[in-house]
């Protein structure tokens, strides 16, 4: 039974070696280099580009332009396709573009054979430009005089979605209702995988193959024949090991175009590298979103109406475009409720900026900043204990949801609360906090969170996987969802061998992801792989276990019910006397001269539920005044998430998402110069991601309810530790200094002028 | 362009290489005939440790460190851990056991950047490993499972030094 322990990862040793191979590492001769030629403005247009000088330099290949590729507009969201046209991704990008949207945006490739040349050859391009206002702000991109980055978005506006229950106006009325309002701001941020975005691709047959640094290789598989207008069988994805996505990967980046490439010099292998600074503006960012949030609440501290407006900076492309909104406002009418009304008006608008798409826990960052700081600007207001404040309005259990027909089964968040708030001492803290005075205050935050597992009913919820049985009784497993570095082939292995009742070390799982080869689904994102992933396992490895128990019973002349596998052995379940090994049944099965048969089973399992994961984080901080630094003292997460297949990796998960919404709250955002919408700081000395000197050890902590729709008991880990710890800080700074500071990320820029405003400086 | 030769001790052992004087380190090491892949390139301008390796008893940054420099010195790399029969070094086994692997590619450059701290005999606070461990970035563990592997292999290395 390896369910539930925690087992080390089946891909350590590879790693730990240096021997793992990732996209990079596979290349044994040595192929052409792409390199891209960006834009050098933010809005405008391509009118001319001359090549020919930079053709003369010795070792270039070839050179498309915007003018050159195919006129075929695709979409790049790593979203399940949908065969309802309106349910499609909008298409708003070609390979290259003379449209140019952002300063980094792709207008030409150069195909050289070595990197020299082809950074020569893209200095040697001269662009001609008509170009027009750069526009970087949402409410600038929304007047009407403000130039339109796509022609079929009026007003810039990419969608605009809401809802209202209840009668809001009606709601409002009611005596004796304390108005709250507040706007709240988070940043653009990046996903800083630490191996850079990077596929290679090649021509083999008259079909084109792509191996590329992804997380969803039969996704991209689509995106890449739609881009090229290709059939989708002409197109081939192989995913090797990779160095992190966190979503930027959940996207088609530039796999379409190294496609193209390869096409274009006669099926030769062309390698396209994308370097860290073309990452940071190129590929996809965090949406930035405005928040306006107006409350009524009695005296009593329970919402009677709540409103949210929300305006997300959607940059120049739409990627994965509203949906990241539209789950801020989900999040926001069902983490709390209100007695009488809620309502939200959601926007996303075109910027001229990094195109934002996914990224780790998908627009519940940036609401839950919103929405957590605004709870405890209410509480503070009503001078109310932040967590009794949660405590009246947050979801109870039972909650249900008609849209996802999701069901809260559990008091999950007072029971996470409860954890949480004795690790923390949270009632002597908050006493011992009172009062500060001085230039270095202590402060401790906290905040809730809500998180729903997978995409279902929204897009398509479904897996496959195949078993193969060898003839020492262990099986090669391929499943399409895939290894991100979050352990998800170790926890798939574990499921196997749960259900199967063969030993741990008996499941062999095919790491690297063929759409050639492994059987369709549509891998990493929505913290979907342990739940999906283990319900597709769940029932492969039953249809298997039945077929070997069933040879087993043409050998053993029992009823195959009699029989059961425990540790590799066909056991008689009753006299638990071992009948034969699982390897000697394989044996016979396979080399039988009366009955072969090569046991093998594969199935797809189409899940129609999406599981409410919740959580919460405490932390306290020390507040330099002076400084107007923030520096964090202890953080804990405590989450529901199920159950846990493997406590170790579940509490790495925590660490790591805790460590990057620390960078969301206290240091991290890309900026841009506000005349040319040219980014300032997109490289890894000047974009401030947290390093091990910048926070304490990270706590995490779990409460394990079995969730009744999943296979082995789990829901959502992967991002949702990614949500609350910033907004907790915030609430820390509050608590430490009075100061209500509603614009992450709280660096010292912004702190400082916070305090001197407060009058604290 | 002409290659260069040059001479130099590649985990141990002496070799020669034909480089492209404009190569990096890291590109000799990835390319080049040896084909040590276990050195990662990430941000190919020092900022990231991902490319981290030893030269004569310093951590470097490959990828800001010419090839051609590598001529006579000494350059241990993460395949040099691993023992001819793929046994792993105290501080790999460490890595696996704490759990601070997750995708794996900054994991390299971790390894070898805390070899100075191990093999310095001296015992090091958690707050200085933080330190000495600050130049090189991982997005995946938030860190706390690879200072506590260098913490506990330092420690392990010291306790077995007191026993001689």
């Amino acid at each position: 039974m390896s369910v539930g322990k925690s087992v080390k990862r089946v891909d350590a040793y590879e790693k730990v070696t240096g021997r793992a191979r990732y996209t990079d590492d596979f290349l044994d001769y040595n192929p052409l280099i792409a390199k891209v030629l960006h834009s050098t403005i933010a809005n405008g247009k391509v009118l001319s580009m001359d090549i020919s000088e930079a053709v003369k330099i010795p070792g270039v290949v070839k050179i498309v332009t915007c003018f050159d590729v195919p006129d075929i507009r695709f979409p790049t969201a790593g979203h399940p396709w949908s065969t309802d046209p309106k349910h499609q991704d909008v298409a708003d990008r070609k390979l290259l573009n003379t449209r140019v949207r952002l300063y980094g945006d792709d207008i030409a490739a150069v195909i050289a054979e070595d990197e020299v040349a082809a950074a020569q050859a893209l200095r040697k391009i001269k662009v001609e430009y008509e170009e027009y206002e750069p526009i970087l702000d949402v409410f600038r991109a929304m007047e009407p005089d403000a130039p339109l980055l796509h022609e079929e978005f009026p007003n810039n506006i990419l969608a605009h979605s809401g809802y209202e229950e209840g009668d809001f106006e009606e709601a409002i009325k009611e005596e004796g209702l304390l108005k709250f309002e507040g706007w709240y701001e988070t940043p653009i941020v990046q996903h800083c995988h630490i191996e850079p975005v990077i596929s290679y691709a090649y021509m083999e047959k008259g079909r084109i193959t792509v191996v590329a640094s992804t997380q969803i290789p039969h996704i991209v598989r689509r995106i890449t024949a739609q881009a090229l207008g290709l059939p989708w069988g002409k197109v081939r994805i192989i995913k090797p090991y990779i160095g992190g996505g966190f979503g930027n990967k959940q996207d088609a980046l530039y796999e379409p175009l190294n496609a193209y490439l390869t096409t274009q010099v006669g099926g030769r292998c062309v390698k396209l590298e994308i370097s860290r600074e073309e990452t940071f503006v190129s590929t996809r960012v965090r949406h930035s979103i405005k928040f306006h949030i107006t409350s009524y609440v009695r005296k009593d501290g329970r919402f009677v109406a709540r409103y949210l407006k929300s305006y997300a900076n959607q940059g120049a492309y739409t990627s994965h475009g509203h949906a990241i909104a539209a789950k801020g406002g989900a999040a926001f009418k069902q983490l709390y409720s209100a007695e009488g009304a809620v309502k939200a008006d959601l926007y996303s608008v075109f910027t001229n900026t990094p195109a934002a798409g996914a990224m780790r826990a998908y627009g519940i960052p940036q609401i839950t900043f919103a929405m957590e700081s605004h709870s405890d600007d209410i509480a503070r207001a009503l001078n109310m204990d932040p967590i009794e404040f949660r405590r009246i309005n947050m979801m109870k259990k039972g909650f249900y949801d008609p849209f996802s027909q999701n069901e809260n089964y559990y008091d999950s968040l007072n029971a996470v609360i409860a954890k949480g708030k004795e690790y923390f001492k949270w009632d002597e803290k908050v006493k011992a906090y009172a009062n500060q005075t001085g230039p270095v205050r202590k402060g401790v935050g906290m905040s809730i969170f809500w998180y729903n597992t997978a995409v279902w009913p929204t897009s398509l919820e479904a897996s496959t996987c195949r078993m193969v049985l060898n003839q020492d009784g262990s099986i090669q497993m391929q499943m399409p969802e895939t290894e991100i570095g979050q352990g998800a082939d170790t926890v798939f292995s574990q499921m196997a061998a749960h259900t199967l009742g063969i030993p741990f070390e008996n499941v062999h799982i095919v790491s690297t992801q063929d759409t050639d080869i492994t059987p369709f689904g549509t891998g990493a994102y929505a913290s979907r792989q342990t739940y999906i992933g283990g319900m597709v396992i769940k029932k492969t490895a039953e249809i298997l276990k039945e077929k070997i128990l069933s040879y087993a019973r043409s050998i053993n002349r029992i009823a195959s019910a009699d029989l059961d596998i425990e540790d590799g052995n066909i056991i008689n379940k009753y006299s638990g006397k071992v009948l034969m090994s699982v390897g000697e049944l394989a044996t016979e099965a396979l080399y039988s001269m009366q009955a072969a048969e090569h046991i093998t089973a594969e199935s797809t399992y189409q899940c129609k539920t999406n599981a409410l994961s919740m959580g919460c984080c405490f932390a306290e901080v020390e507040v330099d005044i002076p400084l107007g630094k923030v520096s964090v003292l202890d953080i804990i997460n405590v989450h529901d998430c199920g159950m846990l297949i493997n406590p170790k990796l579940a509490e790495a998960q925590v660490h790591g998402g805790v460590s990057m919404s620390l960078g969301f709250g206290l240091s991290e955002q890309l900026i841009f110069d506000p005349k040319t919408g040219r980014p300032l700081n997109n490289n890894f000395l000047d974009y401030k991601l947290l390093t091990a000197l910048d926070h304490p050890d990270i706590q995490t902590d779990f409460v394990e309810f079995y969730e009744p729709t999943s296979a082995y008991g789990t829901k959502a880990l992967g991002e949702p530790p990614t949500v609350p710890p910033a907004p907790a800080i915030r609430n820390a700074v509050l608590n430490a200094t009075g100061v209500a500071i509603n614009e992450a990320p709280l660096n010292p820029h912004k702190c400082f002028a916070k305090f001197k405003e407060a009058g604290l400086i | 362009m002409e290659k260069v030769l040059i001479r130099f001790t590649l985990n141990g052992k002496k070799v020669t290489s034909a480089i492209d004087p404009r190569w990096s380190l890291a590109d000799l090491l990835r390319g080049g005939e040896h084909k040590h892949t276990g050195t990662k390139k990430s941000c190919e301008v020092g900022e990231c440790g991902a490319c981290t390796v030893i030269i004569n008893d310093e951590t470097y940054n490959s990828c800001i460190y010419l090839a051609i420099w590598a001529d006579g010195k000494s350059i241990r790399t993460i395949e040099g851990l691993t023992g001819e029969n793929g046994e792993l070094s105290d501080i790999q086994q460490a890595f696996v056991d704490e759990g601070a692997i997750q995708c794996g590619f900054c994991t390299p450059g971790f390894i070898m950047s805390s070899l100075p701290i191990l093999e310095s005999g001296r015992e090091y606070t958690r707050d200085e490993i933080r330190k000495l461990l600050s130049g090189n970035l991982c997005r995946c563990t938030g860190y706390k499972n690879i200072i506590d592997a260098v913490e506990k292999t330092m420690k392990a290395r010291l306790e077995k030094k007191q026993q001689l």
